[in-house]
């Protein structure tokens, strides 16, 4: 299914949890993804997993993207995950960027994270597995 | 029950994510909202409906951030709709006013919502003002709308508000005054931001000078002027004191009559165009007018009349 068919746009929240104080690379996300038609929820830098999941259940988003630069991510990203899952968003797909071993991206796969994007992905390449993995709506 | 009335019973014992569900279908201009909409306005409790404008980064969120911050010390729960431009071209948004309001995301007694104006045929006020009702039936009290006063659509949001707050900073040059002046009009009261610049004194000064000449909604006094530093908080309780002090006057007879004025119009509008937009002859009558075989006017009118 193509943007164009979709009713309405995607909602996208891009957050940025952790405590390293660079967003240049979430800012820029979020400016193509609003390109590519998405509806980006921008949070900022400094993010608890608490703030993060409260944000994406008042915003109703269909997507999850969490920027995260270094060391924290084993233990910030299943925790989000989980707290999203605790307030019933069941559908939601959740995904994450940064510079992440891939040993661990496998075990990021296995705790809920769907798919965790390399510095080397295009905002492109995001757009269409966002597009082609979002929750259908009415 | 329908799916959205259980959502909005569920939304009115505080839960958070069924009210986060029927703003996406209000938003979404679900076609389901509609036979709900008595309902939902019914379960309103009167909460005071407050629009904050100004031109971009005078510090609106900073501010309605701060706002929060007050209204909770006082015991409210606050309801907030952040409403930013679509592009017209990829229907895209980026919705940023959430960034300067994220100390308050945990609170419980907070609901805050980004929303895109989605470029629709009159949808951005229409949406704005259901999804508003929607915070209401869900106890919110204030309501504040934020959304950036650069164009008509950000004045009628204004409109349909009980209160208008304009946020204005105090570097004003002649000519962006002069740009100004028409959302300043709308100003229920206006709130001089950054007050910790210099020049903020001065800047609330020459406000008052022309607003007490000039003559607004209802030739009525002029609107308060507020001094606030939102990054500090200064002047925001006297701001949050304005603000409550205005609501009754909102409520007179005669003010209360023309919201509703605006409210059925602003209805009406849309309905008219719906209804013309799916009736029979639209496509031809476009492209008569197109062809300048028909006048628009006359266009208008006669699909007025087929529609209704
Ligand atoms: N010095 C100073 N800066 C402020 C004040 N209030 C807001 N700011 C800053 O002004 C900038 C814009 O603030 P926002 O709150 O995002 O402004 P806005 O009007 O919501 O912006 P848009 O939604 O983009 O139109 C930020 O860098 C704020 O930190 C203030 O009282 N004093
Ligand atoms: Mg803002």
């Amino acid at each position: 299914m193509t943007d164009d068919q979709r009713s309405v746009p995607i909602r996208v929240l891009i957050a940025k949890p952790g405590l390293d104080g660079h967003d240049r690379g979430a800012k820029v996300l979020a400016r193509g993804l609003r390109d590519e038609g998405f509806e980006v929820i921008y949070t900022g830098l400094r993010q608890t997993p608490e703030m993060v999941a409260d944000a994406a259940e008042q915003e109703d988003v269909d997507v999850v993207g969490l920027s995260i630069l270094s060391g924290a991510h084993m233990t910030l990203l299943p925790r989000i995950v989980e707290l999203v899952r605790e307030r019933g968003m069941d559908d939601v797909l959740i995904a994450a960027g940064g510079i992440i071993p891939d040993a661990d991206i496998t075990r990021l796969k296995e705790t809920g994270i769907a798919e965790v994007f390399g510095p080397g992905t295009s905002i492109g390449q995001i757009a269409r597995y966002f597009r082609e993995h979002a929750r259908q709506r009415a | 029950m329908s799916d959205l009335a259980a959502l909005l019973d569920a939304a009115q014992t505080g839960e958070r994510r069924p009210l986060a569900r029927l703003l996406t279908a209000i938003e979404s201009r679900s076609p389901d909202v509609r036979p709900m909409l008595p309902q939902l306005f019914a379960a309103g409790h009167g909460a005071h409906l407050v629009g904050i404008t100004g031109p971009p980064g005078s510090g609106k969120s900073t501010l309605v951030s701060a706002l929060i911050a007050e209204f909770r010390r006082r015991g409210r729960r606050v309801g907030v709709l952040a409403v930013d431009p679509s592009s017209p071209y990829t229907r895209g948004a980026i919705l940023g006013d959430r960034i300067r309001m994220m100390e308050h995301a945990a609170d419980r007694d907070v609901f805050m919502r980004s929303m895109a104006a989605r470029g629709e045929l009159g949808g951005l006020a229409a949406t704005t003002w259901i999804a508003a009702a929607a915070l209401d039936a869900a106890g919110y009290d204030p309501i504040l709308v934020e959304t950036v006063g650069a164009g008509q659509s950000e004045v009628e949001i204004a409109r349909l508000a009980e209160t208008t707050v304009v946020v204005e900073v105090p570097e004003m040059g002649d000519e962006v005054q002069a740009i100004k002046a028409g959302l300043l009009e709308v100003a229920d009261v206006i709130a001089v931001n950054k007050g910790d610049r210099p020049g903020a004194p001065r800047a609330a000064r020459q406000l008052r000078a022309m607003m007490s000449g000039a003559g607004g909604r209802f030739a009525r006094k002029p609107p308060p002027i507020v001094i606030t530093t939102a990054t500090s908080g200064e002047g925001v309780a006297e701001l949050a004191d304005a603000i409550d002090a205005h609501r009754s006057t909102a409520r007179s007879p005669t003010q209360s009559r023309e919201r509703a004025r605006n409210q059925v119009a602003r209805a009406l509008a849309d309905l008219a165009l719906q209804r013309a937009a799916s009736a029979e002859g639209w496509d031809a009558t476009l492209d008569a007018v197109a062809s300048r075989e028909l006048d628009p006017v006359t266009a208008a009118e006669r699909l007025f009349d087929g529609a209704m």
